[in-house]
């Protein structure tokens, strides 16, 4: 099968070696697209092993890199123009720093790979640039003692390659950290967003159910009416929680994202009470204030495995306490929502 | 540094000055800046900002650092308590979103 990145093959005593191509194609493009949006994104690799950018030699330089495509891509793109052997491992898919925390992309698979494809007689020095966060999983010692090879840590970005690589291996302090902007929260949303699945239209469909429950029995009047409703509401807190806490993090007040999840998601339901969009009796707006509240502050908790800067300590602590408010919380205003139905 | 950091005193990362070398490794992989070398000697200058990656722990030659390490991801550890496992967000399984 011929991948629509590979552009030749480069000869080597070892055998061919495929060549990729440093430009994106409208494919390679698309795709993105598509994994950004959740869309193949756990099926979405490249074959592990040996690649090559341009025609490298025995005193190129070698990347190594994770079988998801995304990393793949980014990795070949910083390397336009340049003649170098690309390393991929095999993560199962998964991006660097993520397989690195779970071991795949790991100093077991990185000693294998450089053996399978002989990359001691590939390239003549002993140098694998290995991305900074891949150092989560791999032992640089290690490596050093197994294979002879020395690890030199690049950039966190594949963007700062070059610079990298003109400066004599040099990174700035900037290179090396990991921040949060705002460009890199936008590309998170989509997935955050098709969290909810299937959920998504099975809780508001069971809403618009109960909705048409009343004291006399049912109405599909209701049903519509306070149905509607309730959709809104549920969707409001779902995005309240996935997508304007993200979009806003830095600059909502509180360190749990638990907090910012419930402050935005109380925003929201304020803003609704005003709009009257909450219902008549004060039990129904205090149900949606629990409702509400409770799904954007679990969804915001949630954006924390996105997120590049809680660490397993502080998430266990604030979900010790959050988790179990959020779910009686949620409880309790269902039930209170379903009995307004009757009152 | 920006001005997302997370919950204070929580962080379990531990340093044995005494066991440093000064080989600034865990400086280069560390990705929030939390060590500095102070007379030839590695240093928590930024415990807080630790994020429990493990990257210097892995990648110290010496065993100088200690950290308890793991995803510091909710629906890791929702996927932990209800599998009874470490926190995980296991993404060998189908259909499993993740990172």
């Amino acid at each position: 099968m011929k991948e629509g990145y590979i552009s030749g093959t480069i000869k080597t005593i070892f055998g061919p070696v495929p060549q990729v191509s440093t430009v994106w194609s409208r494919s390679d493009i698309w795709q993105t697209i598509k994994v950004r949006w959740n869309l193949n994104r756990m099926n979405y690799k490249v074959e592990p092993g040996l690649y090559a950018t341009g025609n490298p030699d025995s005193n190129s330089e070698v990347f190594v890199s994770a079988n998801f495509k995304l990393s793949f891509d980014h990795l070949r793109r910083a390397l336009n123009g340049m003649n170098a052997w690309i390393l991929v491992l095999d993560t199962k898919g998964i991006n660097v720093w993520c397989a690195a925390g779970k071991g795949t992309f790991g100093t077991t698979e990185l000693i294998n790979r450089i053996k399978i494809h002989a990359l001691l007689n590939i390239v003549d020095h002993r140098n694998l640039l290995v991305p900074q966060l891949g150092a989560v999983g791999v032992s640089a010692h290690e490596v050093k003692s197994k294979t002879g090879f020395r690890v030199i840590y690049g950039p966190v970005r594949a963007e700062d390659i070059r610079s990298f690589i003109e400066t004599g291996y040099k990174a700035t302090p900037e290179m090396r950290s990991v921040k949060f902007p705002l460009k890199d929260r936008i590309k998170l949303i989509p997935v955050e967003i098709t969290y909810g699945k299937y959920y998504l239209l099975l809780v508001p469909a069971i809403f618009l159910i109960l909705a048409g429950l009343n004291p006399h029995g049912y109405s599909t009047d209701s049903a519509w009416n306070n149905g509607g409703r309730a959709v809104i509401n549920l969707f409001s807190a779902y995005l309240a929680g996935c997508v304007l806490t993200p979009l806003f993090l830095p600059w909502i007040p509180f360190k749990r994202f638990s907090l910012k999840g419930l402050t935005v998601g109380w925003l929201i339901a304020v803003s609704f009470l005003f709009l009257n969009l909450l219902g008549i009796s004060i039990f129904e707006k205090i149900s949606w204030f629990l409702i509400m509240g409770a799904i954007s502050s679990f969804l915001a908790m949630n954006f924390t495995g996105s997120s590049t800067f809680t660490s397993l300590s502080g998430v266990q602590k604030e979900m010790k306490l959050s988790l179990p408010l959020q779910i009686g919380a949620a409880a309790s205003g269902l039930i209170g929502w379903i009995i307004t139905r009757f009152i | 540094m920006n001005g997302l950091t997370y919950l204070k005193n929580v962080v379990s990362l531990e340093l044995d000055r005494q066991k440093c070398n000064g080989c600034k490794m865990c400086i280069t992989v560390c990705p929030h800046e939390v060590f500095e070398l102070q007379d030839k000697k590695a240093f928590i200058k930024n415990k807080d900002l630790c994020m429990e990656c493990g990257a210097c722990q892995k990648n110290c030659p010496e065993g100088a650092i200690s950290v308890r390490s793991g995803v510091g991801c909710a629906a890791g550890i929702i996927n932990g308590i209800l599998r009874g496992t470490e926190p995980s967000c296991d993404c060998a399984g189908p259909e499993k979103n993740c990172c």
